[in-house]
């Protein structure tokens, strides 16, 4: 595979005028024909709208008004919002759903100049872990096709680590950015919840889902969460709160801060191999000057079935518009509304989706509302809690982003609860609605390891600098696939 | 916990999806293991915990009351499985 | 056996907002189907709600007229059902912690007495979209037009005993919503709606009885012979040994009867949450201020000050209070022209039976505050009768105009001269010796007689008062 080159190096060339948008964007077209049957990464590419997008990006730049993202292609998950081009959530009840609206990151990174040259695969309605529930089809691990990516996110995380693209943006409701990220070797980051707009971004668990950033480094990532980041009025949720310039504090020394390491992280689960690269990513921050010690939360253990009730209640929700009425798959042959709702719905979505429906329906219902939902709304509280706690005593957390290393397409597609265990690191953070990062720290057995990194509410900045500086010092996040 | 036929049945129902007799043991199977997975809940002491509302400690914004919205029905309706005269159609309701 | 009957009133009123709760498109009235549904109202996937500000300054509003609690922090959530017309699949309204709860509101009865109806709570939710069923061809067409228009939904303690008792509290209601401008009530129109729960119970039983609800009660006439039919409905059913059923029903107007509607969610599990894309709506005690300092005067104390500023009668002060426009109007008739009982008789009156055969509100009154003051000016200075009067304002609400010019054009003065109308009486004395021989013999009625003579020969224009001065004087002598 030829080198990938990041954000920033392409910038640089389109800045100095060594290479054009034109230029990129067709490289990037043409790495996607290459490569992209294999991989299933996309399930749209758009070739046209996106030399459109290059040729305005190249002109913008003439004119002395370009920016660092101008002209840099890149694609978006299938989940935002695209006016004009098909957004079909990876479903049947999509399939042909054009929105006639941009989502507001779509927008924002449009404005920026970024050329999108597609929408990625993706977990249907953005529920799973694997890139196995799609209507388009399973992606497949760049890194050994005979595994999974990881989801929801996995069709951005394989296009990016496959160097189609130096980015895609993701969403991330209980690790579908980082977990992705992980298990494909690249940089994947979560903001904090309500810094980036959700409008446009078709709902999965509202209280849970953030959009998010898939790229080659955190200096990347800074970039493109510089644009997308800021108060959005279409969107209750949205915070206020100011954008720092997350670029200027990227590479502040981190000498004499404190990372805090779970001791409850460490456990049977996680592969031996993958919790010493962990260590030896943590050694390099001890080497910095930064002081690791071991915190607690006590209540890991109830955050996965925590998010395993909150997420399915509210996407039941979320998804019952889906009825075929005004938009989406209609079953063909309808007498009544009864058959017109039950098989369209039942036809339209995939058995993964329809579990998810059912789990919510029942934790929501009458009898069920208090054992389940409201108890599930008191735990969350509780597991937050616990996180704060650790923030006034440490300045980021630190630990692995999955306990194992990429799993086997169709290995667990079986047994519900084994896929959901593998969220087991990330989802404690979207219940806490904090910003977390998966940045590579090694190899196991040729599959790439994930740190993670976790911050307080809307510290992106240090997050950031601190999955930077760590990029300065080694190069796991510059290994490809196909190289060693 | 185990759920039972009448319960996927009744829950499906709520949900307006179809579930095939053949498939019901495959619901009540998998379903079961979720709601046994989540049963832990019950283990966890929250006797004073107040729910969370929302990640972030912040209120509600208050928009100003403007129309800011035009009549856009033929760009929504090309969506449409079926319209007529503007309407969205759908088999007879009886009220 | 005796029976008590118990009624709960639940009333949706249609907030006046210009744009819906959650979205900026319209709310107005009568627009071509699907043309005021923008991408938040029709559900569209990625679409969320945000918070229409004037919405929460009518509910506060109104909880603070009826003396309740507006509640500091009030969330909303998610009410789960499959329909048509409810293209989210769920209706985002409020569940446990309503904006508005306790309140009351007193009825005067008609033996005078006054009786207090608590309000359980008043709470905010958006409204669904229509259906159609005529020329669909056996199909159902739906209007979104109407989804996200913003509602309070009012409940009522269930402590009215009767279907006029239910009658007097939804006209109060009406009366106080559009007093405080937060809806105009039209019930046509469907901005204020009504179901009432209705239960029967031996007297003096505690217990309550199984309710049946009656839904969409959209006119006056005709919610005191739903609630009678229904009470007696359930009476009968009750003492030919059956139970009544919890269900809900419509009211057939051309039938006079209620009969069982399908149900829209047989199970009725509604599934509430708390909506996540929607924070907790906090009011300030800063934004209770602003919504306390600018309440307007409401019914009863209007009433109260009407009563003893203008000493005007009850029933006077009930039509002239009826709505803060009407009020409004009087008063401005009062400022100009100085004086209140004329005032009330005419804008009651003329002015009222005018509006009505027109079907006009105040606010479309062809005459207006300032021309009706005129014209009483003239009636106060003599300058015409009480009863030309009548003819000037009939020709200022047909023809436009004010009183001055139409009394001058039409050459309605009155004749005050003394001479004149001397001259005037002894003609008729003259002309008609028998009624003065009636008269002289004491038959006081032909002094009528005598006035009506002058009043024909006159066009009306003799001041009457003068005429019967001088005939009494010019008779007895």
């Amino acid at each position: 595979m030829t080198q990938r080159l990041t954000i920033a190096e392409q910038s640089r060339l389109l800045r100095s005028g060594e290479a054009s948008s034109r230029e990129l964007t067709q490289t990037s077209l043409d790495r996607i024909a290459l490569h992209d049957e294999a991989l299933n990464a996309f399930i749209e590419v758009t070739p046209e709208h996106a030399l459109t997008a290059a040729k305005a990006a190249d002109q913008r730049r003439k004119e002395g008004n370009g920016g660092a993202l101008t002209g840099v292609p890149m694609a978006h998950k299938d989940i935002f919002c695209t006016r004009d081009i098909r957004t079909t959530c990876a479903s049947r009840m999509l399939e042909d759903f054009v929105a006639p609206y941009d989502a507001t990151v779509v927008e924002r990174l449009a404005s920026a100049g970024m050329v999108s040259v597609g929408k990625t695969n993706m977990d249907e309605f953005a529920m799973g872990s694997s890139n196995e529930t799609s209507y388009f089809g399973p992606v497949k691990n760049p890194w050994d096709h005979a595994k999974s990516p990881g989801g929801s996110s996995g069709g951005s995380a394989a296009a990016v680590a496959a160097g189609l693209v130096a980015m895609a943006t993701g969403t991330d409701t209980g690790g579908s950015v980082r977990q992705p990220a992980a298990l494909c070797g690249i940089t994947g980051f979560k903001p904090t919840y309500g810094r980036v707009s959700r409008y446009g971004i078709i709902a999965f668990a509202s209280s849970l889902d953030q959009a998010g950033v898939l790229a080659l480094s955190a200096e990347d990532v800074a970039l493109v969460t510089q644009v997308m980041a800021g108060f959005d009025e279409r969107d209750s949720t949205s915070s206020p709160a100011e954008v720092p310039d997350y670029l200027a504090t990227l590479e502040a020394s981190v000498s004499g801060k404190t990372i805090g390491v779970p001791r409850e992280y460490f456990d049977e689960g996680l592969d031996p191999a993958y919790a010493e690269a962990v260590n030896a990513a943590l050694d390099v921050y001890r080497q910095m000057g930064a002081a690791v010690r071991e915190v607690s939360l006590p209540n890991l253990s109830l955050a996965v079935p925590t998010y395993y009730v909150v997420c399915p209640a509210e996407a039941s929700s979320n998804l019952s518009r889906y009825d075929g009425v005004r938009f989406g798959h209609r079953a063909d042959n309808i007498d009544d509304l009864e058959s017109l709702y039950k098989r369209s719905r039942t036809e339209g979505f995939g058995d993964e989706v329809k579990r998810r429906i059912m789990t919510g329906t029942y934790v929501l219902s009458a009898g069920y509302y208090d054992a389940y939902y409201l108890q599930a709304q008191k735990v969350r509280q509780l597991i937050s809690d616990d996180l704060q706690r650790c923030f006034e005593q440490v300045d980021i957390l630190a630990g692995p982003t999955t306990p194992t290393t990429a799993f086997g397409i169709g290995e667990k597609v079986d047994d519900p609860v084994q896929m959901y265990l593998n969220d087991i690191y990330t989802v404690s953070v979207n219940l806490a609605g904090l910003p977390g990062i998966s940045i590579p720290c090694g190899m196991v057995d040729g599959l790439p390891a994930g740190l993670q990194l976790v911050g307080p509410h809307f510290a992106e900045a240090s997050v950031l600098n601190f999955a930077h500086l760590y990029q300065k010092e080694t190069d796991w996040h510059q290994r490809q696939p196909g190289q060693s | 916990m185990t759920l039972s036929r009448e319960d996927i049945e009744y829950i499906a129902h709520l949900a307006r999806l179809e579930v095939s007799k053949s498939d019901v043991p495959a619901y009540v199977d998998k379903l079961g293991r979720i709601i046994e997975f989540i049963d832990e809940l019950g283990q966890a002491d929250t006797a004073d915990i107040v729910p969370m509302a929302h990640p972030l400690d912040m209120s509600q914004r208050l928009r100003p009351d403007e129309v800011t919205e035009g009549d856009d029905r033929d760009r929504f309706q090309a969506n449409a499985p079926e319209t007529e005269k503007g309407l969205y159609v759908v088999p007879r309701v009886v009220e | 056996m005796q029976w008590e009957t118990v009624i709960g009133l639940e009333i949706h009123a249609q907030l006046a907002t210009k744009s819906k709760i959650f979205s900026g498109a319209s709310t107005a009235y009568g627009a071509e189907p699907n043309t005021q549904a923008c991408l938040v109202d029709l559900g569209y996937p990625g679409v969320l709600p945000v918070l229409n500000r004037e919405v929460v300054v009518m509910a506060a509003r109104f909880g603070m007229a009826v003396d309740a609690t507006v509640a500091p922090r009030s969330i909303f959530a998610r009410k789960n059902y499959f329909y048509p017309d409810l293209p989210k699949g769920y209706q985002i309204s409020q569940f446990e912690l309503p904006i508005v709860e306790g309140g009351h509101i007193d009825l005067t009865l008609e033996d005078g007495k006054v009786k207090r109806i608590g309000i359980t709570r008043a709470h905010l939710e958006e409204d669904a979209g229509k259906s159609m069923h005529e020329n669909m061809e056996g199909k159902t067409g739906i209007d979104l037009n109407r989804a996200g228009t913003p509602l309070l939904e009012i409940v009522s303690e269930p402590e009215l005993s009767s279907a006029k008792e239910a009658v007097n509290y939804m006209r109060r209601m009406h009366q106080l919503v559009r007093y405080l401008g937060i809806s105009d009530g039209n019930m046509q129109e469907g901005s204020f709606r009504c179901d009432a729960n209705i239960s029967v119970r031996p007297k003096g039983q505690a217990e309550l009885g199984t309710r049946a609800e009656l839904k969409n009660l959209n006119s006056f006439r005709f919610i005191e012979k739903a609630i009678n039919f229904e009470v007696e409905r359930q009476i009968e059913l009750i003492e030919d040994g059956g139970k009544v059923v919890q269900e809900t029903r419509l009211y057939d107007s051309a039938k006079d009867e209620t009969r069982p509607m399908r149900s829209k969610e047989e199970a009725n599990d509604y599934r509430y949450f708390p909506d996540p894309d929607l924070l907790p709506v906090e009011i300030s005690e800063e934004f209770l201020s602003a919504v306390r300092d600018a309440m307007p005067e409401l019914p009863q104390a209007k009433a109260e000050r009407f009563a003893e500023q203008y000493g005007l009668k009850p029933a006077d002060i009930e039509v002239l209070t009826g709505s803060r426009a009407t009020a409004d109007f009087f008063e401005a008739v009062v400022a100009d022209l100085g004086e209140a009982k004329l005032a009330a008789n005419w804008v009651s009156g003329e002015l009222g039976g005018a509006l009505n055969r027109d079907n006009l509100d105040i606010a479309d009154s062809k005459v207006s505050a300032r021309a009706l003051a005129g014209l009483l000016k003239r009636i106060h200075d003599n300058t015409i009768s009480g009863k030309i009067a009548k003819d000037v304002f009939a020709a200022m609400w047909d023809e436009g105009g004010d009183a001055d010019s139409i009394i001058e054009s039409k050459g309605l003065k009155q004749i005050t001269d003394s001479g004149e109308l001397e001259a005037l009486v002894d003609k008729v004395i003259a002309d008609n010796p028998e009624q003065v021989e009636q008269f002289r013999a004491g038959k006081d009625k032909v002094l009528g007689f005598f006035v009506g003579q002058i009043m024909k020969a006159t066009q009306g224009k003799a001041n009457p008062g003068q005429i019967n001065q001088i005939l009494r004087d010019k008779l007895s002598a």
